[in-house]
């Protein structure tokens, strides 16, 4: 007997631009105990299938167009909002995907965190008090009764998101949606997430419903698995099955794109010294802290080389400074001692006008392709500003570069009159790319450059950036936290850890003899087909 | 929180000398004088006058002897009004004066956050377009004709509500007051509505509502706290309005407030107590503003925190 049993749920959303179709005949179930891991790429409908059993979808524009989803007797598609406010975070809880932007800024979370039971158990404050501080304790977060009157702010990421789980099981669920939960955090912390909501499945018998983008995550939950593609389900089942022997297409599409293995490099290559594009030493970068008289050393006497022709790999977690690294050393943000040298060009202490002729050398590709882009510029006049600026193009010479580039980065000539909303993400990462190597620079720094992207153009654009370094005989520095994607790109890479690096070396000996014990322990927690 | 004031203390020091400054030396460079009435006097007695009121000594020494008076809270005598001090003239209008803002201010922050709220509920909507059009009619409506057009209405054609005065008549206070909050009765509907339309796309909303909390918890328990911030930061600019600009008010309504005391001064080339006006709503102005900003700050959790230990 399922707890849950959704049959041909369809959903449309009805815009000005006409009906879109975002979940079409989709069906599945749940019982308890079990878990059901939905799978697909962003805009693929797993997020609207959760929603829509909760009635949290907003209508307009959504409209639930048929399908029932029978729960203890009833049919959540059927009930007025008023009945469902009674089966919402009382009998079906949901964890989503932004711990940062979950939680009411403005309220202590013990008093989030209670809500569920006055509301829908009429338990009295005090008691109510006991039991978050209880469950608190059980989701892992130290001194609860402290924790109990913190604010959001106070809380790291992984935290936060442990008072997310807290505040769905407060009310003792029968069935619990997770919206991926994980995805906004750290490897590390999504490992103990992951355990963590492991253990209290398993304990209270839950029925799980998890959404993610990543296979390898949901590999490692799932009993079974729904595979989504633009609202179809295209394959679902047994959970092992799908992973060894997917059927279809689509699936295995998705299986062949994520990164593995290492990178390929001939022999010949590695065996001739080459030079040093950029020589780091000693280089350190502090920042002023807002709550404490003491700087934050976000960057701590860190020294590297970036060889000519060579993908650099820069790891680490969120608030290990390696974005700071990354615009240190482009001089972007002002180190406050070390060198940095360009081929023997000492960038330390330059200022604005001096550093200006040096910029067309040194290019930088941002992570998220939807901000980085001026919304207001066409792909024409993104494009031609660095070519104008540092290769004094114009006229007829500057529209044939910027068609050269656009062809360079695997777009049609087109697009040149379009504007970046037109762009989906992976289209608009390839703009940018072809922005940075407009000035045809030497060195290009990479700050996460694919984990705003699904994994099949995740794919695609790793492997442009692959070729685009072969052909311009680019040195790039790769900033990623996502050790698969390193491994797969990288020749020798950097791990570091509170401002240092903990470990350098080729990227085949650090994955498979990794010296350094956080090292090893990052390397542990990537999840694994 | 103590170094916060501090600091805005000290910054609102030069912008009183600016404003007491400009004030001073604006109105006497103005044309005519206190003693310039229709009758001529006597060239003895104005003397006389000009000397009691120090006006026989060059400019320089009367800014300097005023500031000096300022520095004591002595806002000097009144040139039209013998025998009394600004000091005792602002004594008398400002209740009113106060009163009238208050119970405006109220109204406003009633009206306003009410209809921004309901807006905000179902934008794009009759219940958002209703509310925000009459708040686009408050604010475009000067006070002048509104406060004829309700005593129109509501004192000559319905005969409900007293004409004019203050606090003479049954519900006379009703009428001036809701002219006065009118126009800031829509301001706030429009932040307010925007602020609430802001917060209700968030997150955490969801969350709230995900807990299985009814709307209206999720509305005032989660949605107010952080949709209401741009309402509380234009309290302080809102509260500067309303007491500077109730002279129209009291003007319609015949009422002797403050404003009134402003005005006519201004036509009677009453020196100090055009310069008393100025630097007690000034000053009023610059606190109500500090106020609004401690307020508003204190509404956001991260920048308590900086509050209490004295950053900022």
């Amino acid at each position: 007997m399922p707890l849950l049993d959704l049959a041909h749920l369809s959903v449309s959303f009805h815009t000005r631009a006409g009906i879109v179709r975002a979940v079409d005949s989709v069906s599945f179930s749940v019982a308890p105990g079990e878990t059901l891991g939905i799978v697909g790429e962003s805009g693929s409908g797993k997020s609207v299938c959760c929603l829509a059993l909760l009635g949290l979808l907003p209508r307009p524009p959504a409209v639930i167009e048929s399908g029932s989803a029978h729960f203890e007797g009833k049919d959540l598609l059927a009930l007025n909002e008023r009945t469902l406010r009674t089966i919402r975070g009382r009998r079906i809880s949901m964890i989503f995907q932004d711990p940062m932007t979950c939680l009411n800024p403005c309220i202590p979370i013990g008093e989030q965190l209670i809500e569920p039971l006055l509301q829908h158990r009429n338990t009295r404050r005090r008691t109510a008090r006991q039991q978050a501080i209880a469950l608190l304790d059980e989701v892992g977060i130290p001194a609860p009764e402290r924790r109990y009157r913190s604010w959001p702010h106070e809380l790291s990421g992984g935290m936060r998101q442990r008072v997310m789980i807290a505040m769905a099981l407060i009310a003792e669920p029968a069935l619990l949606i997770a919206d991926e939960p994980t995805t906004a955090l750290d490897v590390s912390i999504q490992k103990q997430i992951l355990e963590l909501i492991k253990a209290i499945q398993s304990r209270r018998n839950l029925g799980l419903i998890f959404v993610s983008h990543d296979l390898a995550v949901v590999r490692n939950l799932a009993d079974q698995v729904l595979v989504m593609e633009q609202g179809r389900a295209v394959e679902q089942g047994a959970a092992e099955p799908i992973f060894n022997r997917p059927q279809q297409p689509y699936t295995q599409k998705l299986l062949a794109a994520i990164p593995r293995g290492s990178k390929t490099t001939s022999p010949t290559e590695t065996a001739q010294p080459v030079a040093n594009l950029l020589e780091v030493r000693t280089l350190t970068t502090r920042f002023t802290q807002a709550d404490s008289k003491q700087p934050f050393t976000a960057v701590n006497s860190v020294d590297f080389d970036i060889r000519q022709g060579e993908i650099l790999g820069l790891v680490g977690e969120s608030g290990s400074g390696k974005s700071t690294l990354g615009r240190s050393i482009l001089n972007l943000v002002r180190p406050d001692s070390g060198s940095v040298r360009l081929r023997g060009q000492q960038l330390m202490g330059l200022n604005r006008r001096q550093m200006r002729p040096l910029r067309a050398q040194l290019q930088m590709i941002f992570q998220d392709p939807y901000a980085s882009l001026n919304p207001r510029m066409s792909v024409f006049a993104t494009l031609a500003e660095p070519l104008r600026l540092h290769r004094a193009l114009k006229g007829e010479p500057l529209a044939s570069a910027v068609g050269a580039l656009l062809e360079d980065v695997g777009l049609p000539p087109s697009c040149m009159r379009k504007y970046p909303h037109e762009f989906s993400g992976g289209q608009r990462q390839r703009i940018a790319i072809g922005r940075a190597l407009a000035s045809q620079p030497t060195l290009v720094v990479a700050d996460e450059p694919v984990s705003a992207l699904d994994v099949s153009i995740q794919k695609q654009i790793l492997e442009l950036l692959l070729r685009l370094v072969a052909r311009h005989n680019l040195s790039m520095l790769f900033i990623s936290h996502d050790l698969a994607v390193v491994r797969a790109l990288c020749d020798r890479v950097l791990v570091m850890h509170r401002g240092q690096i903990v470990e350098q070396g080729p990227t085949e000996a650090v994955w498979t003899a990794p010296r350094d014990p956080y090292t090893r322990a990052l390397i542990a927690a990537v999840p694994r087909l | 929180m103590l170094r916060f004031i501090l600091w805005r203390l000290l910054q609102a020091i030069p912008v009183l000398l600016a404003v007491i400054s400009i004030t001073f030396f604006l109105v006497r460079f103005a044309p005519g004088g206190p003693f310039d009435a229709d009758k001529a006097v006597v060239p003895e007695v104005r003397a006389a006058l000009e000397a009691q009121y120090r006006l026989d000594q060059p400019l320089h020494r009367q800014y300097l002897a005023y500031m000096g008076d300022l520095l004591r809270g002595d806002l000097g005598p009144s040139f039209k009004y013998p025998g009394r001090s600004v000091n005792e003239l602002i004594a008398t209008g400002f209740p009113v004066t106060a009163e009238l803002g208050l119970y405006a201010m109220g109204i406003a922050l009633l009206i306003g956050g009410a209809a921004g709220l309901v807006a905000a509920q179902r934008p794009n909507t009759m219940q958002d377009y209703l509310p925000m059009s009459a708040a686009m009619l408050g604010i475009c409506m000067p006070a002048f004709l509104l406060g004829p057009l309700l005593v129109l209405v509501f004192g000559i054609w319905l005969e409900w509500l007293p004409v004019s005065g203050w606090g003479q008549l049954p519900g006379d206070k009703i009428l001036p007051s809701l002219t006065l909050g009118a126009a800031y009765a829509a301001y706030i509907a429009r932040l307010a509505r925007g602020g609430m339309l802001e917060v209700m796309s968030q997150d955490y909303i969801r969350t709230a509502r995900a807990k299985g909390l009814p709307e209206y918890k999720v509305v005032l328990g989660h949605g107010l706290r952080t949709g209401f911030v741009p309402v509380v930061a234009f309290l302080g600019p809102a509260f500067a309005g309303i007491l500077s600009g109730s002279f129209v008010i009291e003007t319609v309504f015949q009422i002797h407030g403050l404003g009134r005391f402003y005005v006519q001064a201004a036509f009677n080339r009453d020196y100090t107590l055009i310069l008393g006006c100025t630097v007690f709503l000034a000053t009023l102005i610059l606190t109500f503003n500090l106020l609004s900003d401690i307020l508003a700050a204190w509404m956001n959790p991260r920048l308590r925190a900086g509050l209490n230990t004295g950053r900022n």
